[in-house]
């Protein structure tokens, strides 16, 4: 089984996929949503071996595939994962494949382009994260923002376009830096290696001056307070879809890059502006909080929601150096890691299933304001009751993947101070109050109007996504063991590695 | 045995997920009978644990269940910490908790939501289990949270009324607002002992008692006292202690079977076991016990006092219950966590009682629960009228009921104590008693006696309610009568062995128990002391002023109407609440998100800098003007600049 290139097949299968439905579209006879479907499964399927097949044992790259790409400039198409990659990777197949039945009867414009754009996004978000060459890296980077932006403008709400050039020019912004770090990088060493660039040696104002090239690219990415009002135009006009594969998997590649190269390439600088970081993810925490606390719109509160959420991934990325002044050694810096990272994939399947169930709504209503609904629960109470659950999950309820992340986080800032994980922790309070108070409004209440006294409750294909993740975002509560055992040994090499300094 | 700890948690569990998701499948009876039964399986096996642990003295159980994760060599583990404190909760609730049950069949007979219903609370009854039978604060966390979430769903029952579901989100973010100083006492357990186990916690205890902690620079603190502060900040929020009580009265907008289960006998007191629980922690820091003596004390008076002038028969008892848990947050301030764990017993009973009472009597008014409009229903409601009596004499603490002994014990131990506050305590504890008396009997003759004051309509149809409300009462009634005879091994005999700890220089019990010479003797003793009287007073004060004089009332209310004003507007929480943080959190969301986002963020920086661009390019554009003769020019002064700047060419010489 190892002797197949599994990373290659589940980034190529799904372009290839999605070639294909854009082939069968141009004879009417086929229907694209089947064969995507296909696709879809299949490449979660095949996915599986990564998780079945890993050795949680070393932090070393598994299934790695490395191939000539261009000689000239030494660049090479070279894959592999970690205990970090890997959970990304299967998230990215799963949530696929949820997107695509999400989009079965919705989407009747074009469908075959739409279908064809998940799958190939799909490849190219998994390129993302098994490249082990940061030229591959960039290529997959830019290339999966492409059909992102096809999904908004194309299938988005009023104001697509707004929102698609605001998306566009954040992100490319921050990823012309990186680009120019890369390259930088690649003089310095002569290739394109990112494993190569951990050891690069740096002195402090290169370290600086790259560290800020990455920060503005992840920054926008994942995103962090304040390059982070893309995200809620994006979300409002993307289609129910597209905001399940920004929040569930693009937020995440942010969170990736921090890991992958800010932290192992720049630890001086990344100990010298690690307060910067903090602040911006308690800010994102607490300010976005209360910002999320006004939102009339679901799809905006939802998406103020991740913000707040992704505040936490931050943070437990970088509390190691504080933790280091603080005590002396880097313990806790594992746990705040891990805690960042079992937070992007809880925060995977929660926001995931917040969009869908705001998606459902909107199939139904073409509304998204919160003052249009009010006592859903009268006609829907099969959906009322999956809603409460993934609210209760947003809110980070124990037993739910929504506390586990957040709770590992908090322990680990305590032990750095006592006031970040005081500020890390008023999202008890805050995140309770903005999911639960949209709840009240949305779910609770007698029945407002007659639009909602005519709402039919979830169908099969509605109940089976939405129970699917249910599952996840309770078996990932209960039992997060597994999760945090595949990335143990990657994470406390990482820590290992930035504790040292590289100058 | 691992086997039974197991079933008991998990038979309410299996309950609840049929009843829940299988509802429509089993049917209105098919989902009580899931879960009455999952419920009962629960019970017996406690009573059997009880039997082999406490009759036949076996030993304390200790175990995983299994790992939920191992995070940078710590451990997180679900487990089962069964030792006798834990079985005394297994029973009170277990019990507690089929008693209502059964009492829901009648009680919800009508209501569409029934299987939802019996689904909540046997989930309720799995994760109150998980709670006290935990053996580590990951999983106490939970169950604390899950019966949180229980709570909000069935204080939210009846989703349509717009006052159930302000309630329970009210409800729940001022729970959060407890969990929120949990967490983090949870987290400093974590920093100091680097694990979660409770035996673990507490055996390295005694050598953190130096430890200190800077949570302001330059002033350190002793990290127990802070991180006993911290997870009484949690007790606050689920025992609804002051300020985090607010949400008790309202949680009144639920089911009444719920408020008896959850808003009195059992998850209320979680906060109550948790100290207990944590007696090895809390007894090494004084400011917190003194801490938590004093916010026992003002919720223990302040809050009975409101109950004088409400007129809603639940919230009548909520406030009791507000009240009562204070007395039980004292015990424990003082550190007589016996005491307060064996309150907790009585007051479970008599609690639960006096809730499922009142119940009966909604049923039968058909759904009216102003005091004002009942009167007289001694003769129709016989059965309910004679265990409400049993239940008030119990809660005012008469001598020879079950509230008499645990109240009692409580009073003397605050007469014992000398640490801080105690002083302070013992007035508002007595003072307590009377008001207790007062409102307690002010109701029941408002309701049983005096003359009736409904229509003839509701007459006609006032009848006592089936056997499956009457039942329950009754079987309550006789622990509210009995248990306080179990005062000997549980409050001054070693029953709790080795589960609750007390340092030699707090053990007020201790002192207690040396005077302790059996029942009769506690009774004979206690009608000597100034609490009997003033429960006698209060009663009798309740006696002539409502039945006899009437008018007495609403002289007192004219008189000091000011002092009636700060009772009935409930000392201004909820209003305080209400403007400054409900109000005050979306005024700064607003205006973070107006001036943060769109103004600055949006408008200056983003659109900002795209107009920047298009003012730029504006003025560029003429640049491009299409003449040759412009370009040419521009081309000659180009290359003489460019000339001047190689070689530095000057025109003069």
């Amino acid at each position: 089984m190892s002797e197949l290139p599994i990373l290659s097949i589940v980034i190529w299968l799904p372009i290839i996929g999605g070639l294909v439905v854009l082939a069968a579209s141009e004879c009417d006879c086929l229907n694209p949503r089947p064969i995507a479907l296909g696709f879809a499964v299949l490449t979660f399927l095949l996915s599986l071996p990564l998780y079945t097949g890993f050795d949680v044992g070393t932090a070393a790259m598994q299934f790695e595939e490395r191939a000539s790409w261009i000689e000239t400039f030494n660049i090479w198409y070279h894959l592999g994962v970690d205990g970090i990659s890997m959970p990304l990777i299967i998230l990215t197949t799963f949530t696929t494949v949820l997107v695509v039945l999400a989009g079965w009867e919705v989407i009747r414009k074009k469908p075959a382009q739409y279908f064809a754009a998940f799958l190939i996004m799909e490849g190219l978000m998994i390129g993302v994260f098994a490249a082990l060459d940061a030229m591959l890296f960039y290529v997959f980077w830019e290339g999966m923002l492409i059909p992102m932006f096809l999904i908004i403008g194309v299938w988005g709400g009023p104001r697509r376009v707004y929102a698609t050039i605001k998306f566009f020019l954040y992100t490319f912004l921050g990823s012309v830096f990186m680009l120019v770090a890369l390259i930088y990088m690649y003089t310095r060493s002569g290739s394109f290696e990112i494993l190569d660039f951990h050891v690069l040696r740096l002195g402090l104002t290169e370290q600086i001056l790259i560290f800020i090239a990455f920060l503005m690219a992840f920054a926008v990415k994942v995103p962090m307070w304040p390059v982070h009002t893309w995200l809620p135009d994006a979300h409002v006009e993307a289609p129910t879809g597209g905001s399940v594969i920004l929040a569930a998997i693009m937020l995440k590649i942010g969170g990736y890059g921090f890991l992958r190269f800010s932290l192992p390439i720049t630890p001086d600088a990344s100990n010298e502006l690690d307060w910067l970081i903090i602040f911006m993810s308690l800010v994102a925490v607490v300010y976005i909080g209360f910002v999320a606390l006004v939102q009339g719109d679901m799809k905006k509160l939802i998406a103020y929601s991740s913000i707040a959420h992704m505040g936490f991934v931050t943070l437990g990325f970088f509390l190691v150096y504080t933790l280091m002044d603080a005590n002396g050694s880097t313990s806790g810096a594992v746990l705040g890691i891990e805690g960042g990272m079992v937070q992007m994939v809880s925060h995977g399947f929660i926001s995931a299933a917040m969009f869908l169930c705001v998606g459902v709504l909107y199939d139904r209503m073409h509304s998204r304001e919160i003052s249009d609904y009010g006592g859903v629960a009268n006609t829907m109470p099969v959906f009322a009751a999956f809603m409460m659950l993934f609210a209760m999950a947003n809110a980070g309820l124990p037993g739910t993947s929504g506390f586990v992340g957040e709770f590992m986080v908090i322990l680990a800032s305590f032990k750095a101070s006592f006031w970040i994980a005081f500020l890390a922790a008023t999202t008890l309070i805050l995140g309770a109050a903005y999911t639960l108070w949209m709840v009240k409004r949305v779910v609770f209440g007698d029945i407002a109007n007659d639009k909602v006294a005519a709402l039919k409750d979830i169908n099969g294909r509605e109940a089976l996504i939405l129970g699917s993740l249910a599952f996840m975002v309770l078996l990932l509560g209960l039992w997060p063991g597994p999760l945090v055992e595949v990335m143990e040994a990657s994470v406390k090499n990482l820590v290992a590695h930035i504790a040292i300094s590289k100058l | 045995m691992e086997t039974i700890y197991l079933a008991i948690v998990l038979s309410p569990l299996i309950g609840s997920l049929l009843a829940g998701l299988f509802g429509k499948v089993i049917g209105r009876s098919g989902a009580h009978w899931v879960t009455i039964i999952g419920v009962a399986v629960s019970f017996v096996l406690s009573v059997y644990v009880f039997k082999h642990m406490v009759i036949d003295g076996g030993e304390s159980f200790n175990g995983t269940v299994y790992t939920w994760m191992v995070a940078e060599g710590m451990r997180l583990e679900v487990g089962f910490l069964v030792d006798r404190l834990t079985v005394l909760m297994m029973m009170v609730v277990t019990f507690v908790s089929l008693m209502v049950h059964v009492y829901t069949v009648g009680y919800m007979h009508d209501d569409p939501g029934y299987q939802r219903f019996f689904s909540y609370i046997s989930l309720f009854t799995f994760s109150m289990l998980m709670l006290v039978m935990s053996n580590n604060f990951m999983q106490l966390f939970f169950g604390w949270e899950a019966v949180g979430l229980v709570s909000y769903l069935l204080i939210g029952f009846w989703y349509k009324r717009p006052s159930a579901i302000y309630a329970n989100l009210k409800a729940f973010l001022v729970n959060r607002v407890g969990d929120f100083g949990f967490l983090l006492g949870i987290a400093a357990i974590a920093m100091y002992f680097n694990t979660l186990d409770y035996a673990e916690v507490f055996a390295a205890a005694p050598s953190m008692s130096d430890a200190t902690i800077e949570v302001f620079e330059g002033v350190p603190w002793s990290a127990l006292t802070l991180i006993c502060i911290l997870l009484f900040i949690g007790a606050m929020g689920k025992s609804a202690q002051v300020p985090l009580h607010v949400w008790l009265p309202d949680s009144m907008e639920g089911p009444t079977p719920i408020s008896a289960l959850i808003h009195a006998a059992t998850m209320v007191t979680a906060g109550i076991f948790m100290v207990a629980r944590m007696s090895p922690l809390f007894e090494l820091s004084e400011t917190a016990l003194s801490v938590v003596l004093v916010i026992g004390s003002i919720t223990a008076l302040f809050m009975g006092l409101l109950g004088l002038v409400q007129n809603d028969i639940k919230r009548v008892v909520a406030y009791s219950t507000l009240s009562q848990l204070g007395y039980m947050t004292v015990a424990l301030g003082v550190s007589a966590y016996s005491a307060g764990i064996f309150h907790l017993m009585t007051h479970a009973f008599f609690k639960a009682l006096l809730f499922l009472a009142a119940g009966s009597v909604i049923i039968a008014m058909h759904h009216e629960q102003d005091i004002r409009k009942m009167g007289g229903l001694k003769k129709y409601l016989p059965i309910t009228y004679w265990t409400s009596l049993i239940g008030s004499l119990a809660l005012i603490g008469f001598p020879g009921l079950a509230g008499f002994f645990s109240k009692d014990t409580i009073i003397e131990a605050v007469h014992a104590s000398h640490i801080a506050g105690s002083g302070f305590a013992y007035v508002s504890v007595l003072l307590g008693v009377f008001v207790t008396a007062l409102y307690s009997f002010r109701m029941f003759f408002l309701v049983f006696h005096t003359n009736e004051r409904f229509d003839a309509h509701t007459r006609e149809h006032l009848h006592e309610p089936p056997a499956v409300v009457t039942v329950p009462l009754i079987l309550l009634a006789v622990p509210s009568v009995l248990a306080g005879y179990w005062i000997d091994p549980v409050v001054f005999g070693d029953y709790f062995g080795s589960a609750i700890q007390v340092s030699a220089s707090h053990d007020v019990i201790g002192h207690l128990a040396e005077e302790f010479h059996g029942a009769a003797g506690f009774i004979l003793h206690g009608i000597q002391g100034p609490a009997f009287w003033l429960a006698m007073a209060g009663l009798l004060t309740a006696w002539y002023v409502y039945t006899r004089q009437p008018d007495l009332a609403n002289q007192a209310r004219n008189r000091f109407s000011l002092v009636y004003r700060v009772l009935q507007n409930k000392y201004g929480f909820d209003r305080f609440n209400e403007i400054v943080f409900a109000g005050g959190a979306r005024a700064v969301g607003w205006i973070l998100w107006k001036l943060g986002d769109v103004l600055f963020i949006d408008g200056l920086l983003v659109n900002g800098s795209a107009r920047v661009v298009g003012w730029f390019s504006g003025i560029v554009r003429h640049v491009q003007s299409g003449y040759l003769y412009h370009y040419a020019f521009s081309m000659i002064i180009g290359l003489l600049l460019l000339l001047w700047w190689t070689i530095g060419f000057v025109p003069n010489g």
